[in-house]
């Protein structure tokens, strides 16, 4: 595997709230206090759903981001990919500055470079499901034939065929997010976005999901950042994982690392159940590659 | 701020009412020696209205070129398409209509076209109705192109969106006899003005619709679109115009049922031969029969038109993969397809296919007029005892108040001192029986009504007023709609129109007094037999789409010219929305709750009263709103047929071509209704936290 970095973020912050919390979060990042930084803001009616955020996500590796609801996992990614200004800190995708691209750049970059899935699909109810995953194809100006025949070929990759003039409401839910996951495919990007991408899913589809991710990254090695919630499939999935708490990152490591040597309570309350999980199997060393 | 729960606390809590209703005590007392406490003093007014006409004639010269530029284009457009629909043979209009109808709403739809469209031509009024038409096939696709255009800009600049939100409601709420004088001047006589009138009527439910669409696109879609790459125009045409079109095609339902309604309303100003024009002529000359043939043409077209462009947008969102071979994919396209190409050429050149021959018109105003005129000879004698009853029982003790009302005269009583107690007493006795069961919203609303009913709306010293609708706007909505409801009260006062108000505020509190409850019960009576739910369902849908000229041909038949016929077409007019939203409100109880009572042991009629009924009150209260909005836009139209107040004023002022008055008293009713829309929301929104839902 290729170790050089792909996407590496700095000190990220990102301050919901007022004018005067979001400048309390400026001035004050520099200082390496968090917790401070953070009580300043909440006094300031703001709320800092992402402090002083900082990892780095090698090429080809499934980076995970894992914690509870509200802990500011969405954010982060959203930060990212842009789809929310972070307030304050450095993203590098490449060693490049992606926070000063401009407008255009962004599109650009978008268009060929990364590609999201959403927990709740963000299909177009509008466009069948081989319109969907063409989509981004079209946007980029491609031709009907060529984006069409791209896109069966993305519907192949996900086992989907067979569905091209089905709507997205027609489709069973993991089937929407195999269009999901084949839509964000189409473009070829390097990097790859997945916000709780399986989490709408019963647990038995999941698991097939899963299984199916695994096995097209095999193929693909993108480089990849996964929010989940459940640490089972963040075990299951993960090179690395980091765990938030309250917008900030508490622990980042391989998974066994995480498990055997929890930084915290937190953590180790946390991971309690894919501990005792393994515990039971009684081959934890096998079972994390 | 919003409003919350506590303002509505404190209408509850009593505190703010004790320094209101000292007030009116005050007042009360000092009316017959303070002159200025009775009746606002002429030399406090001012006249707004003077001022708005010298500033039109001002500005109509300086305006009058570009506007000629616009009103040319606009008459032109309309010559064109009026041109090419009377130009059309009828034969081929007619199967070009129903294959539309076909293809919007299948074989029902269609056969109802046939009927309506068969009725149309046969009564001889084919030209008339594609005159009408051509004004609303102008004015839909112009209005919902700008309302687009006007949404999405609201929906990307906020500060936009806050200008516009209250222009939206002026234009809606705006009589638009109001608005017709200033539009006559600006743009000069002729059918380009009802034109306008209809556009600025339509325009605003494609304004909200554009945008309530838009920001109801899920926010995952658009980050799935801009993921994607989509430039800022590619991400608002390709994702979120797209996900949004559902709610924008009800918006164009209601764009084109706007136009419809405001084009018949337009034809008072004359100017083109439309169908409006024939109701409203054959119903100033009192023939009835005649505006009863015209009324039910302007009814159908309304009701095709509705099903039509509501099938559409229904349907074409949903539409599954064709599985028809090629060909055969577009049958309704290959019909209209063969009937211009089979019978269109020899219908130019045979005289009866080509314009509808006055010999086939089935002449049966005489039968309907004879038949009319036994039917309401045998039934003149009681409606003329419910008619005085109606007057003198109801609208002027409300007007005037029980203390002017009560003579010999009317009553055949005195009122008495002794009955003058009684009267006090038995209003104490309701307050205090609602206090008693724990509703003290109930006691001050009996109150209330108790001594509107003893002064009137007349009688009532203005401070009175004033003081107590600041006290419950801001009970409901907080000092925001307080300062509205002040505002609204200030500017008609200080426009001298406080009497004429007030008499509008009569008749409509009588209308709404009448027919929400009436609307209440019938509502609840659908909400819990399904037979009588489906029953007036097809009712309600005509009602609604029915433009409110048509209302007025029956009553005007039955009752005559009078403040009587105006108080039942308000109350016919109002009486839907209260229907709808309480069968609405009862039936969206949550199953679960229902079902607990059930459990609990309740009968029918505690499930009803103890359990439904205490949950459908938010939407009932909308219901509420709707009624006086409605109640307050018959208003205007209500006045054709002899009123005294607010609808009067402007509609004088259209005679006298006065756009200053007119424009301020159709301000003063939009303000009105504005204000009250305000009250009821901010109730509907805290008794619906009060339930936590
Ligand atoms: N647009 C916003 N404005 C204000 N606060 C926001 C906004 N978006 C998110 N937040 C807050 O930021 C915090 C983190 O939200 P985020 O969506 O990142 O959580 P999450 O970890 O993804 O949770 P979940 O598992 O529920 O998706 C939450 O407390 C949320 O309320
Ligand atoms: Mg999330």
């Amino acid at each position: 595997m290729n170790t050089s970095v792909k996407l590496s973020c700095r000190n990220l912050w990102k301050t919901y709230g007022p004018h005067d919390a979001l400048e309390a979060t400026r001035s004050g990042a520099g200082s390496g206090n968090t917790i401070a930084v953070m009580e300043r803001v909440r006094q300031l009616h703001g709320l800092a759903a992402c402090a002083n955020v900082s990892f780095d996500v090698m090429r080809g590796e499934i980076f995970i981001l894992m914690g509870l609801s509200g802990s500011g996992k969405s954010t982060a990614l959203r930060c990212l990919s842009r789809l929310v200004e972070p307030t304050m800190g450095e993203i590098l995708i490449d060693g490049e500055d992606f926070t000063a691209k401009s407008p255009r750049e962004l599109i650009e970059f978008r268009r060929h470079k990364m590609g999201m899935v959403f927990q709740n699909f963000g299909l177009m109810p509008h466009l069948t499901v081989l319109e969907n995953i063409a989509f981004p194809l079209r946007v980029q100006g491609i031709e009907l034939t060529e984006r069409n025949e791209r896109a069966r070929d993305m519907m192949r990759l996900v086992e989907l065929d067979g569905r091209e003039n089905s709507y997205p409401r027609q489709l069973s839910g993991g089937q929407q997010q195999r269009v999901g996951i084949a839509r964000s495919l189409a473009g070829n990007p390097d990097i790859w976005f997945l916000d709780e991408p399986f989490s709408a899913l019963d647990p038995l589809i999941r698991r097939q999901m899963q299984n199916q991710f695994l096995h097209l990254q095999s193929s693909l090695h993108k480089t990849i950042i996964f929010v989940t919630h459940d640490i089972s499939e963040a075990v299951r999935l993960a090179d690395r994982i980091a765990i938030m708490k309250g917008g900030e990152i508490v622990q980042i490591g391989a998974p066994r690392e995480i498990l055997e040597n929890p930084a915290n309570e937190y953590v180790e309350e946390f991971t309690r159940d894919a501990r005792e999980g393994l515990m039971i199997r009684g081959a934890a060393g096998a079972d994390l590659k | 701020m919003r409003a919350s729960t506590g303002d509505w606390r404190g209408l509850r809590s009593g505190a703010f009412w004790v320094i209101c209703v000292a007030i009116c005590v005050i007042c009360f007392r000092q009316a017959n020696t303070s002159e200025w406490i009775g009746s606002f003093p002429k030399e406090w007014t001012f006249g707004i209205a003077d001022q708005v006409n010298t500033a039109m004639n001002w500005l109509v010269p300086k305006l009058s070129g570009p506007l000629h530029v616009v009103s040319t284009i606009l008459g032109f457009l309309l010559n064109v398409t009026r041109g090419v629909l009377a130009w059309t043979p009828w034969p081929v209009a007619f199967c070009l209509f129903v294959i539309v109808a076909h293809r919007a709403g299948g074989l029902p739809l269609a056969v109802f076209t046939v009927v309506s469209l068969a009725y149309v031509a046969v009564t001889g009024y084919w030209e008339r109705s594609m005159n009408t038409l051509a004004l609303v096939g102008v004015a839909v696709p112009l209005s919902v192109v700008l309302g687009v255009q006007a949404g999405i800009l609201c929906y990307r600049y906020k500060w936009l969106n806050s200008v516009m939100q209250p222009l939206l409601d002026v234009m809606q709420t705006l009589p638009a006899f109001a608005y017709l004088i200033p539009i006559l001047l600006l743009f000069g006589f002729g059918p380009v003005v009802g034109l306008i009138a209809s556009m600025i009527f339509s325009i605003p439910p494609m304004v909200r619709n554009t945008i309530l669409g838009l920001q109801r696109v899920p926010p995952e879609i658009s980050e799935a679109g801009l993921i994607c790459g989509c430039n800022r125009r590619q991400l608002l045409w390709w994702v979120q115009i797209p996900a949004a079109l559902p709610q924008m095609k009800i918006g164009m339902n209601q764009t084109t049922m706007a136009a419809l309604s405001m084009v018949i309303i337009a034809a008072i100003i004359g100017g083109s031969d439309d169908v409006g024009w024939a109701v409203l002529n054959t119903m100033r000359k009192a023939q009835f029969g005649p505006s009863l043939i015209a009324g039910l043409v302007i009814a159908l077209m309304a009701m095709l038109i509705d099903r039509i462009s509501l099938n559409f947008a229904k349907t074409e969102t949903a539409a599954p993969a064709d599985a028809r071979p090629g060909r055969w994919r577009h049958p309704h396209g290959l019909a209209a397809l063969a009937v211009i190409v089979i019978i269109l050429p020899p219908s130019l050149f045979i005289e009866q296919l080509h314009y509808y021959p006055r010999e086939w018109v089935w002449d049966f105003t005489g039968q309907i007029t004879t038949a009319l005129d036994t039917f309401i000879a045998s039934t003149s004698g009681a409606l003329e005892s419910l008619k005085r009853a109606g007057l003198f029982f109801f609208l002027l003790p409300l007007r005037i108040g029980l203390d002017q009302a009560v003579s010999p005269y009317s009553w055949g009583i005195e009122f008495t001192p002794a009955l003058r107690i009684a009267y006090a007493g038995l209003i104490a006795a309701g307050s205090a029986l609602a206090l008693g069961s724990g509703s003290r919203t109930g006691a001050i609303f009996i109150a209330i009504w108790g001594v509107l009913f003893y002064y009137g709306t007349i009688g009532i010293p203005w401070p009175v007023f004033v003081c107590t609708i600041a006290m419950l706007a801001y009970a409901a909505g907080g000092a925001g709609t307080a300062a509205l409801a002040l505002a609204t009260m200030i500017f008609i006062l200080l426009n001298g129109l406080w009497e004429p108000a007030m008499f509008s505020a009569a008749l409509c509190g009588a209308a709404i007094l009448l027919a929400f409850p009436l609307g209440m019960a019938i509502g609840t009576v659908a909400a819990e037999v399904e037979w009588v739910s489906k029953a007036i369902r097809p009712v309600n849908d005509t009602l609604q789409t029915m433009p409110q000229f048509v209302y007025l041909i029956p009553f005007l038949m039955l009752f005559q010219v009078g403040e009587f016929t105006a108080l039942i077409v308000v109350i016919a007019y109002a009486l839907v929305p209260a229907i709808r939203y309480t069968e609405h409100g009862l039936r969206s109880v949550p199953v679960a709750s229902v079902e607990a009572g059930r459990a609990a042991g309740c009968t029918e009629g505690q499930l009803l009263w103890w359990v439904k009924m205490p949950q459908a009150v938010p939407e009932i209260m909308l219901g509420l709103n709707q009624t006086v909005i409605c109640a307050l836009s018959m208003l205007v139209i209500a006045a054709l047929v002899g009123t005294r107040g607010l609808g009067q004023q402007v509609y004088v002022a259209l005679g006298k071509a006065d756009s200053g008055l007119g424009l301020i008293a159709g301000l003063s009713i939009a303000l009105v209704a504005i204000t009250t829309d305000r009250i009821l929301q901010g109730m509907s929104r805290s008794s619906k936290q009060a339930l936590g839902l």
